[in-house]
């Protein structure tokens, strides 16, 4: 008897979640990641999950204003449904993640604990001392092994993702590779969902984990799905440099009462704890008196990025600047930040509860992905409200369907019916700017509220209702073949002539994260971008005769790598493409050549596609129905270089 | 305790550790010989390869093997073939890159050459670790590791992911205990370092290794989990089970008590406390179990 099936791609928070949410449902789901799903990059992140609580409820912030927060946050640019709908959710994720037992921290009175995050000036953040996606990604872990032992998913850990399956305009399966036996093979589903996190990567270093490349999104635009917002990357304001990663430094920091400085005066030889509060320059305090340090993450890079580069004031003439927590007690901290004081202390050295930390911004997060869908809810007033005055009551009520239509099978589909895209990989929800906290939602969110859609579409909408297991094996054989012929071009390379830079993956790889680097991160300008497409252009070419050192047919770790460098230069020029063409700033894209936000011609979705081997961006409306755009100062207030640095430089 | 950061009393007021001023004396740029225990594939015999790297400061294991991956040439200049290892966060929450480093298993990526090699010419030995099935280099397959979770039913079993309302409330006593054995992240060394978990040969299909893991120590790694389920108010519910398991072959009973694990733990979890609760957890309901007849 044949029977529908799902595939996920990507065994992070919301590939999880996915599982869990379908399998409950009743669809037998197979689960493929690179890793071992507990070992998902959504260990990561730090600082916690945003949703409106009782207590600040009590205060006046309510669902509705997480919305705007968000919106706001993200300059405008997601389409606003969907946002509401997943702030209204959000108390929900919470309560959920409780009963499945995150050891959220707790009041004395045994209730959850909350903290400040960046850009909202009420404590809407849920924690689990600074481990909170390590904390929500296990309990999910612990929730799909308990399906796995029931039967109910199948997991293919250590499968490599290289395609969908694409039959009719539909998605019917995927192409994939054991890591390990580099067995190719197909798998047939009547729905996949990408869950396949961020393309840090692309920029070399950055927070992410070493399997975020991107690449699984670039199969899929490369198969014909469409890309939103590829220039919305965001750099976070405070990471630690390392010589094979850049590490967080979670942003609760900050919303624990860690203040951002440099001395006022330039290169300042003395210990920082020498340096008396009169020649210290709180600079985000000074500049935002409303949210000071918890600015959200795009300013507070820029302005961290303005007073090192252009001001020449960074710790010690080099561009570093300190994130001081050691006027707060020592065991707060330890209770707070445990997880994050413990990286810092390992990698560098220093404890920081006792000395101030040296961070810089570092690429963090991937706002645009795969472009996705969705149906409309209830709520559609016949004008935009202007922006929601904060602590002010709310205008309407918090119920399921009022942003998104529950269980509607487009919610979070790309443009290939039955290809879907959740969590990072999808652009929705966060604009041109992702809030603090919001990540671990969005991707709960889409597991929870679009694996309901999944399910939907299998059972009503899917062609015929046949299972896809019924279908003829010719698209399927096609895509093996295919990628087989792809590796066996590789891997022969290996054997073929003496190894040259010029054509060695890694050194491409290398060089591709440095250009990006350096032209498409905090400020781009017309003419360097420009130049990074040429460069791509040029390692485009050199990629052509990549040549690897390693033939062999088992555990081949740099034929992945070098697969994936392919990739990763479809996805580098998609960014690339997007920070041209979006002639504007907003959010996270600040050009210093159009310094100003341009909604008139562009409050819209950027729209990569690629065709016949070509990559083309259009610029697509977005609906902004609900909250009417205003100018995104966070109180702004303009000050000058300090006195003393202006004497010294 | 939560952190490896010292006590507040006897911290030193500047900040800086003993590490930190360890770090301080290495040499930059200094060459450093990784030796490296290499594997072709399951069932082929290991051999020892010599890599020279040029080290920076703060540089740690996994940017050594990177360079070593982008250029695989031996010490005696042949060309060789990248390193295989398995890696995911590069800051010590997954996991994933846990090897034998100089003798001592542990997570490659918190590894600093300036703590283990700081002079000119030092040696570093790279192993995988032995008591899981080498898949390649120093990649092995942990698939056991994940099972014994099975074995214990380490979850809560929730009513579903509809909307129920909250979970319990937790002290904030409580909350710090949970939250510490709930930092596990899998990565084995506990049993790498213990004398009673042994490697068991890959039987040939997933039923069989099943089996023979099932019957074999389950390590401490899964008793701590037993012990995080069974304090929960819901996952309380599966206690008496995972007691039962634990009280048969390959239970708790087969901890000889040499106290390893709890000292290689990079998350210092209290891996001999949760030893002890389950064996009393054990006790008690082994012996409740005797009067139910």
């Amino acid at each position: 008897m044949s029977q529908h099936r799902v595939i996920v791609v990507g065994g992070g928070l919301a590939g999880l979640s996915a599982s869990v949410r379908i399998a409950e449902a009743g669809l037998p789901v197979d689960l493929f990641s690179l890793v071992p799903v507990k070992r998902s990059h959504s260990v990561c992140a730090q600082g916690g999950i945003n949703a409106c609580n009782e207590v600040a409820r009590q205060q006046g912030f309510s669902e509705y204003e997480h919305f705007d927060e968000t919106i706001y946050g993200g300059d405008f640019l997601a389409d606003q449904h969907p946002v509401l709908e997943m702030a209204n959710w959000a108390p929900k994720i919470i309560d959920l993640l409780d009963r499945m037992g995150v050891p959220f921290n707790r009041t004395s009175e045994g209730n959850r604990d909350l903290r400040l995050f960046g850009g909202s000036l009420f404590k809407r953040t849920h924690f689990a001392g600074a481990t909170t996606g390590q904390q929500l990604i296990y309990a999910l872990d612990e929730q799909v092994r308990r399906y796995e032992a029931e039967g109910k998913v199948n997991k293919y850990e250590f499968w490599e993702f290289l395609g969908p399956i694409i039959h009719e305009g539909r998605a019917v399966g995927i192409v994939a590779q054991d890591m390990r036996t580099m067995q190719i093979r197909s798998f047939r589903a009547d729905a996949v969902v990408m869950a396949t996190g961020g393309c840090g990567l692309v920029y070399g270093k950055s927070t992410m984990s070493v399997m975020c490349t991107g690449a699984a999104a670039a199969r899929c635009f490369r198969a014909g799905a469409w890309y939103g917002n590829p220039e919305m990357i965001q750099v976070h304001p405070t990471a630690i440099p390392g010589a094979d990663k850049l590490r967080l430094m979670s942003e609760s920091a900050r919303g624990e009462g860690g203040r951002v400085w440099v001395p006022k005066k330039a290169k300042d030889p003395r210990d920082p704890k020498q340096i008396p509060e009169s020649e210290r320059w709180y600079f985000l305090e000074e500049k935002y008196p409303a949210y000071g340090n918890i600015v959200p993450r795009d300013i507070a890079t820029r302005e961290i990025f303005d007073v090192c580069v252009n001001m020449g004031l960074g710790v010690g003439g080099e561009n570093q600047v300190y994130l001081d927590l050691t006027h707060r007690d020592p065991d707060y901290l330890t209770r707070k930040l445990g997880g994050i004081l413990e990286i810092y202390e390992k990698f560098v050295g220093d404890d920081p509860r006792f000395t101030p930390m040296k961070i810089f911004p570092a690429v963090h997060y991937s706002m645009g992905g795969l472009w996705t869908t969705y149906t409309k809810g209830s709520y559609n007033p016949g004008t935009a409200l202007p922006k929601h005055k904060s602590g002010s009551p709310a205008p309407l009520d918090a119920k399921v369907g009022l942003g998104m239509q529950l269980g509607a099978p487009n919610n979070s589909m790309t443009n290939i019916p039955g290809l879907y895209a959740f969590g990072e990989v999808n652009f929705a929800y966060h604009g041109a700017n992702r809030l603090g906290a919001n990540a671990l939602l969005s991707c709960i969110f889409d597991g929870l509220f679009c694996g309901v859609s999944v399910f939907n579409y299998v059972k009503n909408e899917a062609p015929g209702k046949a299972p896809a297991e019924g279908l003829a094996s010719g698209a399927f054989d096609e895509s093996v073949s295919r990628e087989t012929a792809r590796m066996k071009s590789l891997v022969d390379s290996a054997s073929a002539g003496a190894s040259d830079p010029a054509t060695n993956p890694y050194a491409i790889g290398k060089e591709l994260g440095d250009e990006m680097t350096a032209a498409c991160t905090v400020v781009r300008t017309e003419t360097r971008v420009k130049q990074c497409l040429t460069k791509i252009a040029e390692l485009k070419d050199r990629y052509a005769k990549v040549k690897l050192s390693d033939a062999a047919g088992w555990t081949n770790q740099s034929f992945s790598y070098a697969r994936a460098v392919g990739d990763m230069l479809a996805v580098a020029e998609a960014i690339a493409l997007g920070s041209l063409e979006r002639r504007e700033s907003r959010g996270a894209h600040y050009r210093s050549d159009y310094p100003d936000r341009n909604d008139a011609e562009f409050m819209k979705t950027s729209l990569a596609k690629h065709e016949a081997g070509k990559t083309t961006l259009e610029f697509v409306p977005i609906d902004a129905s609900l909250v009417a755009p205003t100018a995104r100062t966070y109180g702004k207030k303009d000050t000058k270089k300090p006195e003393m640095a202006a004497a010294a430089s | 305790m939560i952190s490896t950061l010292a006590p507040t009393g006897t911290a030193p007021a500047s900040g800086m550790t003993e590490a930190s001023r360890r770090r301080a004396m290495a040499k930059a740029n200094r060459v450093v010989t990784f030796r490296i225990k290499r594997c072709d594939g399951p069932g082929k015999a290991s051999y020892w390869q010599d890599f020279k790297v040029t080290v920076p400061k703060n540089a740690n294991v996994i940017s050594c093997l990177q360079q070593i991956a982008a250029n695989p040439v031996t010490a005696d200049g042949k060309p060789s073939t990248p390193v295989v290892w398995d890696s995911g966060c590069l800051e010590e929450v997954c996991g994933a890159c846990t090897m034998v480093i100089n003798g001592k298993v542990r997570q490659s990526c918190s590894c600093l050459i300036d703590d283990y090699a700081p002079n000119e010419g030092d040696v570093m030995t790279l192993e995988p670790m032995s008591k899981f099935p080498v898949v390649r280099d120093l990649w092995v397959d942990r698939s056991r590791l994940f099972h014994n979770l099975k074995r214990v039913q380490a979850w809560v079993p929730i009513d579903g992911t509809y909307n129920l309302g909250a979970g319990p409330k937790e002290t904030p006593a409580s909350q710090a205990t949970h939250y510490v054995l709930s930092t596990c992240m899998s990565c084995g060394c506990c049993l790498e370092a213990c004398p009673q978990f042994n490697e068991i040969p890959d039987q040939g299909s997933k039923e069989a290794n099943e089996a023979a893991w099932n019957s074999a120590f389950i390590g401490a790694h899964a008793i701590s989990q037993a012990r995080l389920f069974n304090a929960h108010e819901t996952g309380k519910e599966l206690k008496e089970e995972r007691l039962d398991v634990l009280m048969g072959t390959g239970g708790v009973n087969d901890c000889g008590n040499a106290q390893n694990c709890v000292k290689v733990c990079p998350k210092h979890i209290p891996l001999t406390e949760s030893i002890a609760v389950i064996g009393r957890q054990v006790t008690f309901h082994a012996i409740a179990k005797f009067f139910r007849g």
